[in-house]
């Protein structure tokens, strides 16, 4: 129990952290790619594709904070002052593009702020999460179970390329959620704008993958070790495979790119998971140290397995609520 | 001069928590009021209820969103700034915050899809039910939320090991014995709030003699929940602060400014509590009503503050007087309530004039209450984070001061754009007025021009100038 409990909740939180990614991700992706707009009415077409979902999107991230204070307290208290100014600044960044989704349809005069408030903040968001994201794998200074580094130690070359690995990943996801849920322009721009964007994530998870293993020895062992190798080749194998059909459906379908972009989002994290597994903080804190007391794991993870496929049912129930394409001047405004 | 860690971040904390706890105050009173129109508009079939409930929807989701995101950044503070604090009493905090995200948070802010994009995708029925899920999402967070915070001031079912909180028994934890009174008295504030501000905006709409129909509506929903709940509001607090006496009886001693405990207690209407001299400068006060109130008799006696040492005591100031406001406030609006069903009673409502303009220009006292009642309850909590537990000095995060400094010059510089603009941009929803497309034809609804022409009339009429 002792042993099941972390991984269970690892598990848990790992999963929260996908969807978050995913779901937020091409929110976020529709907002960077925000500037390319043309017009007033392009952009509300761009904003009305996520304005019902970016709430329930933006949960994850709070179930993703939340559930690491729950199930990891030890690893939730390095993490955030360990990260305190993206953190922060990330927090702000997605204040300012929450409150364009409303303040956008009353604004006026003041209209081309909010435009850019919300490119902005999504963008800077998504930097943020690739700073700490990096950051995180780079390793935390620690000592006697609390972070023991300076403010800027997530200043790294590496981080920054993590940076804007993940913006240039959520814009892939954006501009795919765009292919699928709009027309005309606005698919045929995001059309455009997704081969591009496939090429540049493709090159920045060949750079990880290459660095990664070079700067860091633990990571070089997980994946290059025998029997590790035996097991593990498949990860990049279907990344290619996924990577060179999407290339292709891009041009053409509706629904798979989106869906095949999500797969190497999903493939990219499993990887690094692989890199890192069992560090909640490396190079020094595993799940195990870190985890609340059984008591506290085992009475969260009874509502967990009442309430999550709960939410998952009813965030499912939404997305087909709104499925198709986006509908002119729909909405409550 | 070295900038204070500790303080630095009881700032940025403060701040933070204030801004935020205004947007739940109403949502929680507002979605709740959208839920009654539409059950009611179900049930009549009076259109205008449904445009009413299509206008505060619109309200709601400006202040909703505002109070999403302000909340995210809650649940990361623990972590940014009082790491120490999630160490300590994580393992009993935790899983309540946890609790609260996956019982409440994604309940409101998935439905809140349907609530403000469903008119045309669901049936009536179905969008009412969205109503609703989002009315007991907004409750069930405040239940979680009053929950954790009544822990950390009363803490019961948990032990302490090595420094460390472990739980013991979670339903004493969740049910500790400030909450029956905490979440009451909280439910009942925000639903007060909100009570006041739709009464304020039917007084607004009355006066300039636009849509009639709906601010009879709203007037006399608002009043008649003024009413109703104001007195019990006063009930409910009374109650709360003899479990207060109970279990924090420095902050009822910081709150009444009441130093020594072997006499009994006068009640002080005004003074400077001075922490130097241990006594009140320019006190007024009521022999003996302290005692009365707190204690239930003449001579009744209840500790001082004198009984504290020092570095015990709770900050004097803040919960002296932030107290007198809230409950200056709160007997104000018990009054407005009953004295607005006497004019309803007589039928005299609509033409007392005074009273309308009085209410028109009262929609934020409610706000001030609130937050006023958690600057009472947080400081007088002081100088525990957890009560008892652990010390705020001790919760702290090993982060430097510059670095707290600038994120809070950040959050202030962010928070008052978005405040300011939020307010200007809800008080030019409120000049709009319930019109929009329930009466007019769909491609009204087109986001790109949502200020018709309809708004600028609207705003001359209420301020005299258009518009921006």
């Amino acid at each position: 129990m002792e042993w099941y409990l972390p991984v269970i909740w690892a598990a848990l939180i790992g999963t929260a952290v996908a969807m978050y990614v995913i779901l937020d991700g091409f929110d976020l992706g529709v907002g960077i790619l925000f500037p390319y707009a043309r017009s007033e009415t392009e952009r509300d077409q761009m904003m009305n594709s996520v304005a019902p979902f970016w709430d329930g999107n933006e949960t994850w991230l709070v179930l993703g904070g939340g559930g690491l204070l729950v199930a990891f307290p030890g690893a939730y208290a390095v993490i955030m002052p360990a990260f305190y100014l993206p953190v922060i600044v990330m927090l702000l960044a997605l204040v300012l593009r929450g409150v364009a989704f409303e303040f956008r349809w009353v604004a006026a005069s003041s209209k081309p702020y909010w435009n850019a408030a919300f490119a902005f903040g999504s963008t800077l968001a998504a930097l943020c999460q690739g700073v700490i994201l990096g950051g995180l794998i780079e390793g935390v200074k620690v000592e006697n179970g609390a972070f023991a580094g300076g403010s800027f130690d997530w200043a790294t070359p590496f981080s920054l390329l993590c940076a804007l690995a993940v913006a240039s990943g959520y814009a892939l996801l954006g501009a795919t959620w765009l292919i699928l849920k709009t027309d005309a322009e606005v698919a045929a721009r995001a059309r455009a704008q997704a081969r591009p964007l496939l090429l540049a994530v493709l090159a920045f998870m060949a750079v990880v993958s290459l660095w990664t293993p070079i700067a860091f020895e633990r990571v070089a062992t997980r994946w290059f070790s025998i029997p590790n190798i035996l097991f593990l080749w498949p990860v990049p194998f279907v990344t290619a495979l996924i990577a060179y059909f999407n290339w292709r459906w891009i041009a053409e379908r509706e629904v798979l790119p989106f869906l095949a972009s999500i797969a190497l989002f999903l493939l990219g994290y499993l990887g690094l998971v692989i890199s890192v597994f069992p560090y909640l903080v490396p190079p020094t804190l595993t799940v195990w140290q870190t985890a609340a007391v059984p008591a506290s794991q085992v009475f969260m993870l009874l509502g967990t397995i009442g309430l999550l496929p709960l939410i998952l049912c009813y965030t499912g129930f939404v997305y087909w609520l709104f499925r198709g394409k986006v509908r002119e001047g729909e909405g409550y405004h | 001069m070295s900038l204070d860690p500790e303080l630095l971040a009881r700032l940025q904390f403060a701040f933070t928590v204030s801004f935020h706890i205004i947007f739940p105050s109403f949502t929680i009173g507002t979605a709740a009021f959208i839920a009654t129109l539409l059950v009611r508009w179900i049930a009549t079939g009076q259109e205008h209820l449904r445009r009413l409930a299509q206008f505060w929807t619109k309200i709601f989701a400006v202040s909703f969103a505002m109070g999403v995101v302000s909340g995210l950044v809650l649940s990361y503070q623990f972590g940014t700034n009082w790491s120490r604090f999630s160490v300590v009493v994580g393992n009993v905090i935790g899983p309540m915050i946890g609790y609260e995200v996956l019982m409440a948070f994604f309940l409101e802010a998935t439905f809140l899809g349907v609530m403000l994009f469903g008119w045309q995708r669901v049936p009536p029925w179905l969008h009412v039910m969205a109503a609703i899920c989002v009315a007991v999402g907004t409750a069930l967070s405040a239940f979680w939320i009053l929950s954790a915070n009544s822990w950390m001031q009363t803490p019961t079912g948990h032990e302490v090991r090595n420094g460390i909180a472990y739980p013991l028994d979670w339903l004493t934890v969740i049910f500790n014995p400030s909450f029956f009174y905490r979440l009451p008295h909280m439910l009942t504030a925000a639903y007060l709030t909100t009570s006041l501000v739709v009464l304020a905006v039917g007084a607004r709409y009355i006066l300039a003699g636009r849509h009639q129909t709906e601010a009879r509506t709203m007037m006399h929903m608002g009043i008649g929940m003024l009413a109703i709940l104001g007195p019990l509001q006063i009930l409910i607090g009374d109650q709360h602060g003899l479990n207060t006496l109970k279990y924090q009886p420095a902050k009822i001693a910081a709150i009444e400014a009441h130093w020594d405990g072997s006499k009994p207690g006068e009640l002080v209407l005004f003074a400077w509590p001075d922490a130097k001299t241990e006594t009140n400068l320019f006190q007024i006060a009521i022999p003996h009503a302290g005692s009365l109130i707190l204690t239930h008799s003449f001579d009744g006696l209840y500790p001082g503050l004198k009984d504290f040492p020092p570095a015990d005591r709770p900050p004097l100031v803040l919960p002296f007087f932030a107290f007198r406001a809230m409950v200056g406030i709160g007997v104000l609006m018990a009054a407005a309530g009953l004295f607005g069903a006497w004019l309803w009673w007589r039928g005299t409502l609509l033409q007392t004039r005074w009273y309308l303009v009085m209410m028109a220009n009262a929609w934020w006292l409610g706000f001030v209450a609130v937050i006023c009642g958690w600057i009472v309850t947080e400081t007088g909590r002081q100088p525990w984070v957890a009560y008892g537990i652990l010390r705020t000095a001790d919760a702290l995060s090993p982060v430097s001061a510059a670095s707290i400094a600038t994120t809070l010059i950040l959050f202030i510089v962010v928070y008052t754009i978005v405040f300011a603009m939020g307010i200007y941009y809800i008080n030019r929803l409120i000049a709009k007025g319930p019109e929009g497309r329930a009466v007019a034809p769909p491609e009204l609804g087109t986001p790109a021009r949502p200020l018709s022409a309809n708004l600028e009339a609207g705003a001359e009429v209420l301020s005299g100038r258009p518009p921006g």
